[in-house]
């Protein structure tokens, strides 16, 4: 087994880590909400008010119509939110309880399983962390089974008793690349299942933040080459996958870690994918509730409470909404208390800090400016494929000129993405 | 609080469609000056680092009030020794205090002046740059240099040197010192010589700079001790002279993480380098100066720390910087001994690799492409 120890990167700490206890929550609502996928735009198949199964479909991508979101729970459309230009922003489903599936298992084609039950999504692809292309084969398949952004779930303890899926779900996986399965695990983590597939890889990381982002562990183990596509895939979507194949339904249970200093008692609960976590977040007053982590997450404040696909967390942490007398000239103790911007956007002067805390061979501030520019034969050049924004996410909080340097990154990967298709 | 309603009630008028708004930019800086923003974070991280630019720049502030303390001292000091007269440590400060603040005046009025109007044009906001770099003019300046020259420098390093290429962060060579050169190259009997280090000197003393002292063809023997050096009581430069005050500043700042360790390593080691080679070939009096008086002398120190650390003309990689400053340093002590007890050998090295940083990092950058390219080419060949 091989092991990878990242150096550059920082931890954050900050207060509100989940306790290793899980309630069950079976939600009133789900949403899936298509602006959680980069690229895709929706094209309905229900209305409100029609009766959906779990597994039913809701949407397809408009780009490539074998690509269908399905729905994760039973019961009716309750409503297909619109926002701007009338874009579809979510299609709530309220929960009958019945949990009545549609059954899979005839299907024999993998892809063709995982594409039919909606569960195909789940795999991303790199460069510009779409959703993967099923006409394309990867050259190898990523799954980083440790986060270590803020107060992150303990995949550790969140995969303890489902071994089985997930080692079913890796074979799957295993079977989808002519290259490799790299699973990378935590330092010390429990080797998780004895036998694997001869393609599967085992590698041990460690270090500090990002050393649990796929990100990084792609960099360290096989960088990205212009015109090469890998895929990489979230531990408990990998257990979705297996679950598929072992029963021949969607199982869209998820276990959720809720975090953060504004979070009444954080544990873990088990829910569904898209569950409103409204009825459960006990929030202080002026909080901001996030899906995901501090880094890279999604407001979800004034937007209804509903997870987004991928996350396996909710943090909530103070908002930063209040002026501070000379508070740039006072001793600061609490570095990332709330979500003040400590300051206001300034041209880039300092140099240097960003290198620390950025693990790649890249040098990020040069491939900031080339995505600002939008020249893209320098952002290929200085390693745009390499990476994705939550790399960046980092580089962000610590920049004193207070860019929005994860949005320049996803726009310059939007950029070359819509102009080389 | 009293302060923060009257802000809040008084601000509409700076808005879009007040009465005021032409004044946007203005109200704006002092209301972030007494108050940080309540802004929150809107898109991407949700969390933000507590330092900014303003309070890394206060930090450079802090770091230079040792220098300024005992550059005012020093200016009354070496007055009153030129006329041998024996004053009060209060007496000795306070004539220094009256020299300087004129200088101050001037530096900041003029500077920020044309800083408020260039953000103003914009509709920017306003930037911090230049606190620091007013603070850092009358520091490397001659005391006795005359208050218009002063305004002219000021005013030609801030449009010429920084607005001109979009503000602070855009700027090529460091604006103070471009000050300095430029008044230099354009009053060089106001910035050179024995008459210009003293405030109202007697005139029969001498009042040489230890490098003005080389440069008339003066030997070892005939500097100040290197202890007289490195606290500070000679001639010079306001802010150069005290070495003690100079290192107490520049620790504070490697502490914050505010200026570069690999620039200032590397510009001792070219500057140790150069004065090694020098003191081995030692042909003329200059080669024969010990290579650690160069590190005591002149503004070899202030500008190292201050000046050739300023990370928007410094090289911005990690190599480059090794680069960038070794030549510094290795340039500086070329020009100091070359043009025997050429004052101005830092400044002008500082200079000139402002204008090569930006080079060094484009060669640098472009080994990582190479790689990358080299990586790109190996895996096509594989698929192949």
């Amino acid at each position: 087994m091989d092991k990878i120890r990242i150096r550059k990167g920082l931890d954050i700490h900050i207060k509100g880590e989940a306790a290793r206890r899980t309630e069950v929550f079976e939600p009133t609502f789900c949403a899936i909400k298509p602006t959680d996928f980069i690229g895709v735009l929706p094209k309905m198949h229900v209305e409100e008010g029609d009766d959906v199964k779990v597994g039913s479909v809701l949407f397809h991508d408009k780009s490539n119509e074998k690509i269908v979101f399905t729905s994760p729970i039973s019961g009716k459309v309750k409503a297909i939110v619109r926002g701007e230009k009338r874009a579809i922003q979510q299609v709530i489903i309220e929960n009958d309880g019945k949990n009545e599936s549609i059954d899979f298992g005839g299907i024999n084609n993998p892809v063709e399983k995982l594409l039919q039950s909606g569960v195909w999504p789940m795999l991303r692809q790199r460069p510009f962390a779409t959703i993967a292309n099923p006409d394309d084969k990867p050259k190898h398949i990523f799954v980083s089974m440790l986060d270590t952004a803020p107060l992150a779930p303990d995949y550790d303890y969140i995969i303890e008793n489902q071994l089985d899926e997930l080692k079913t779900g890796i074979e799957v996986l295993a079977k989808l690349t002519d290259g490799n399965v790299y699973m990378n695990i935590r330092k010390d983590a429990r080797p998780c299942v004895s036998t694997w597939p001869q393609n599967v890889i085992i590698t041990e990381f460690e270090g500090p933040h990002p050393a649990g982002n796929v990100g990084t562990q792609i960099n360290a183990i096989s960088p990205i080459n212009k015109g090469e596509v890998v895929w990489y895939c979230n531990p408990q979507d990998v257990i979705t996958i297996g679950k598929l194949f072992l029963t021949g339904r969607y199982d869209s249970s998820r276990v959720i870690a809720t975090t953060g200093s504004a979070m009444h008692e954080p544990h873990y609960y088990k829910t569904k994918i898209g569950a409103d976590m409204t009825p459960i977040l006990s929030v202080g007053d002026n909080a901001r509730v996030i899906s995901g982590n501090v880094l890279t997450g999604t407001n979800i404040t004034k937007n209804d409470g509903f997870l987004c696909f991928y996350d396996s967390q909710v943090t909530a942490i103070p908002e930063g909404n209040h002026y501070k007398l000379f508070g740039w000239l006072m001793p600061a103790f609490k570095r990332y208390a709330d979500t003040n911007t400590n300051g206001d956007t300034r041209p880039y002067i300092m140099t240097g800090q960003f290198e620390r805390v950025f693990p790649f061979d890249i040098y990020p501030m040069q491939l900031i400016k080339a995505c600002l520019i939008k020249d893209i034969d320098q952002m290929e050049e200085l390693g745009i494929y390499e990476v994705d924004a939550e790399d960046f996410a980092l580089c962000e909080v610590i920049d004193p000129s207070k860019t929005p340097i994860q949005q320049i990154i996803r726009d310059g990967l939007e950029f070359i993405r819509k102009e080389t298709k | 609080m009293g302060l923060r309603n009257y802000i809040d009630k008084i601000k509409p008028n700076f808005e879009e469609d007040g009465k005021f708004a032409k004044f946007h930019s203005t109200f704006e800086a002092f209301e972030t000056f007494l108050y940080t923003p309540n802004r929150v974070t809107n898109r991407g991280a949700h969390i933000r680092h507590y330092a900014d630019m303003k309070r890394n720049m206060i930090y450079v502030l802090i770091a230079l009030i040792p220098c300024f303390l005992f550059g005012t001292w020093n200016i009354g000091y070496q007055h009153f020794l030129s006329l041998g007269e024996d004053v009060t440590f209060w007496h000795t400060f306070g004539y220094g205090l009256l020299k300087i603040i004129p200088l101050y005046l001037v530096s900041y009025i003029v500077g920020l002046i044309i800083e408020f109007t260039f953000a103003e044009i914009r509709h920017e906001e306003v930037n911090e740059g230049y606190f620091v770099t007013g603070f850092l003019i009358p520091l490397i300046m001659p005391v006795e240099v005359p208050l218009w020259m002063l305004a002219l420098a000021v005013a030609f390093a801030v449009i010429i040197g920084k607005e001109v290429f979009g503000g602070s962060g855009m700027n090529v060579v460091n604006p103070a010192l471009l000050a300095r050169a430029f008044l230099f190259f354009a009053y060089p009997s106001k910035m050179t010589g024995d008459s210009v280090w003293i405030a109202e000197k007697a005139d029969a003393y001498s009042g040489a700079t230890p490098l003005g002292t080389i440069f008339n063809g003066g030997t070892v023997n005939d500097l100040p001790s290197l202890t007289e050096m490195f606290i500070g009581t000679i001639p010079g430069s306001i802010g150069e002279t005290s070495k003690i005050a100079i290192l107490i500043g520049a620790i504070f700042l490697i502490l914050n993480d505010i200026i570069s360790l690999r620039i200032i390593a590397a510009t001792f080691l070219g500057a140790v380098s150069m004065g090694l080679f020098f003191n081995a070939l030692g042909t003329t009096p200059a080669m024969e100066v010990p290579y650690y008086y160069h590190l005591w002398m002149g503004g070899f120190l202030f500008g190292t720390f201050f000046m050739a650390t300023d990370p928007v003309t410094a090289a911005q990689t990690n190599i480059g910087k090794w680069i960038y400053g070794f030549l510094v340093g290795a340039i500086a002590i070329l020009i100091r001994v070359a043009n025997p007890g050429y004052p101005e050998g830092m400044m002008l090295s500082i200079l000139l690799m402002n204008v090569f940083a930006p080079l060094i990092d484009w060669c640098v950058v472009a080994v990582n492409i190479r790689k990358r390219k080299k990586r790109w080419a190996a895996a096509e060949r594989r698929t192949k």
